[in-house]
């Protein structure tokens, strides 16, 4: 297990690495107004200067070896258009609390209402309330959030009675964004749940429990569902990478002052060490998100030995 | 002699009242019933091997599915229209901004159906009917070919990962560091560092797609890949390249085309997100993403959003029915649902 933990952070580190460096790399390619806030009232020498005390004409190896030294003292540089010289980690400490508040609160809703909806779906196999929660999974999968997160916003923000402009000390404001950002999640528990249920449901244990005269809610609930569990779980780190991108449209769509807004208007704006940070954040999330679902993983069965030579997942 | 002539003839009596079912039996005289029934070595043949084909059973299983193939129908006459559209007389440019010659005024935000605008027009008098047509034109494209480049660069690189053991480490290693990053994140980068047009779009959408791809290949293969057949096959000296297109591909058809099914209804959620962003193609290029996005604009005003509705119906028909005929014809090409 902890050979296997080594193993896998080492990896992940090394992931990082190679992202943030070819991010790194790609960025320089971008035109250099990105680094000035009045771009277009300065003059050719002036822009040389600056590029220049910026370390910008240096050679590019020479750039990544000083970004990632001071990446790693905790600085990022600081942001050239969305916030003069503020620095970047600072801006982002900022907007890092109430990102992180909504996606974890979304995760959660998400496996509340999921979780119950596989359940039923699974016990019900066939009847009409398997077959409403299909019909929702597949609108859900098959429509792009990028369509239904609109409607939701269009309808919703009436019926909850919410301006447009985000307030973070109401909870009204909370609910349309956080349950839009759950959705997707929502669906595909509810989905891998009952396939898993109605596969558990086949097997010897069952029919053994079966024949001794369990009664079918203990069946459902202390063996199939226990034994569901197990293969969704491995789902969850997906799940959370699905909840950090919905985040970036959610965010910026409510005008929630965190991460996924940010990047928008730093994309927008051209703001190129902004971006370059913020993607930073999002790879070490995605890692990190990933990792955790692996060590749940072990945690939830004792079964699984990643000691062991890993299979393809 | 004899006897033959008389066993075939109650042979061909008892076939057809088996047909019949044990009711019909009810009624032959006793005597028939218990009389040995002769042996025709041509029937006994015949029930040896059935004619098994494998395209033949898919179809059938396909079109067994009422749903999928009235989608497919529906699919089929939206996608052939949209690129017939512009051929039809009578059809506005979907750039021009049409003028009221009286005033001199653009058309603007006229309701559908009032002077001529079928779908309506939008803020600066473009016909919204000819507007989302174009751009569904633009995001099928688009769709079709990340998911052909993901089909093609995927199944190439999944059999290589499956079945040169030498390369798995190589790809198992790239797949890992791949599977880290949001694809959002690939997508914003690519659209960010590029000038925003059809074909970085394309690059930007397969460029991560084709490894989940080759991992689903890779898979499949390292399960069949020692089969006994395929063991035999390589005994005997099939070259590899036959082994791979006849005896391994096969059998990944409904992967494949369940892969291509659902990747297109992503890409054309993802030019969505992409243009949201303002990192999509320029408005002068209709295409849902832009359409959507404009409708998003006036979406607060109860009148306008018919503006927001037509882009909308067409695009979530489109990735709907793709969805749908791709897990109907994944589920009938699986040989495991041809046993009947």
């Amino acid at each position: 297990m902890v050979q296997y933990l080594a193993k896998r952070i080492g990896r992940s580190v090394l992931t990082l690495f190679i992202i943030v460096t070819l991010v790194f790399c790609l960025l320089r390619l971008m035109p250099v107004e990105g680094y000035f806030a009045n771009y277009e009232k300065m003059s050719e020498a002036q822009i040389q200067a600056g590029l220049q005390s910026m370390g910008l004409l240096d050679p590019l190896p020479v750039q990544v070896g000083r970004f990632w030294r001071n990446a790693l003292h905790g600085d990022l540089g600081v942001s050239h258009i969305y916030k003069v010289n503020a620095p970047v980690t600072q801006i982002l400490a900022q907007k890092l609390p109430i990102s992180v508040q909504m996606g974890v609160l979304a995760m959660l809703l998400s496996l509340v209402l999921g979780i119950p909806l596989g359940l039923v779906m699974g016990q019900y196999k066939g009847r009409w309330p398997d077959k409403l929660g299909t019909a929702l999974i597949v609108l859900i999968q098959a429509v792009p959030a990028a369509v239904y997160f609109l409607y939701i916003q269009m309808y919703g923000t009436a019926a909850v009675g919410v301006g447009l402009l985000f307030n973070a000390a109401n909870w009204r404001y909370w609910v349309l964004p956080v349950c839009s950002m759950s959705l997707a999640n929502l669906a595909f528990y509810a989905m891998w749940l009952r396939r898993y249920m109605v596969d558990e449901s086949n097997k010897d244990y069952v029919r053994l429990a079966r024949a001794k005269g369990v009664c079918g809610r203990d069946i459902a609930l202390h063996h199939v569902f226990r034994n569901a569990m197990v293969p969704l779980v491995q789902y969850i780190p997906s799940a959370f990478l699905n909840t950090v991108v919905g985040s970036i449209y959610i965010e910026s769509l409510y005008s929630i002052p965190g991460m996924g807004g940010l990047l928008v208007t730093c994309v927008q704006r051209h703001d190129n060490t902004m971006v370059q940070g913020i993607v930073l954040l999002y790879a070490c999330v995605g890692i990190v998100g990933l990792i955790l679902g692996d060590i749940l993983m072990v945690l939830i069965d004792p079964r699984i030995n990643f000691g062991k030579k890993e299979g393809g997942r | 002699m004899f006897k033959r002539a008389c066993s075939r003839q109650l042979e061909a009596q008892l076939n057809t009242l088996q047909k019949d079912g044990p009711a019909a039996w009810a009624t032959l005289p006793e005597e028939e019933l218990f009389t040995p029934a002769g042996f025709s070595s041509q029937q006994a043949e015949a029930t040896a091997s059935t004619s098994y084909s494998y395209w033949g059973s898919t179809f059938r299983a396909f079109f067994k599915n009422k749903l999928a193939v009235a989608l497919l129908a529906a699919l089929a006459a939206v996608v052939v229209f949209a690129f017939v559209q512009p051929l039809l007389p009578g059809q506005a440019d979907p750039n021009l901004c049409a003028v009221d010659p009286a005033t001199g005024i653009q058309y603007r935000n006229i309701a559908p159906g009032q002077q001529g605008f079928l779908w309506g027009s939008n803020s600066i008098g473009q016909d919204l009917w000819a507007r989302i047509w174009a751009g569904a034109r633009t995001s099928l494209t688009i769709a079709f070919f990340v998911a052909v480049i993901e089909a093609a660069v995927g199944i190439t690189a999944g059999v290589l990962w499956g079945y040169v053991r030498g390369l798995d480490f190589v790809f198992t290693e790239l797949y890992n560091i791949f599977d880290n990053i949001p694809t959002a994140i690939v997508l914003i980068l690519i659209s960010y560092v590029a000038t925003p047009s059809i074909w970085t779009m394309i690059l930007g959408m397969s460029i991560k797609g084709w490894i989940e791809m080759a991992r689903f290949i890779r898979n499949q293969i390292l399960i069949i890949r020692d089969r006994d057949y395929n063991i035999a096959s390589r005994c005997i000296g099939t070259p590899t390249l036959r082994i791979v297109l006849r005896n391994l591909l096969p059998y990944l058809v409904s992967v494949i085309m369940l892969r291509m099914a659902l990747t297109i209804p992503e890409a054309i959620g993802n030019e969505v997100f992409i243009t949201y962003i303002g990192l999509g193609l320029s408005v002068e290029t209709p295409s849902l993403g832009n359409l959507v996005n404009d409708g998003r604009k006036v979406m607060m005003q109860a009148g306008l959003r018919y503006q927001l509705l037509y882009p909308t119906l067409i695009l979530s028909f489109v990735t709907i029915a793709f969805y749908l005929i791709g897990n109907a014809f994944s589920d009938a090409a699986d040989p495991k649902n041809h046993l009947q």
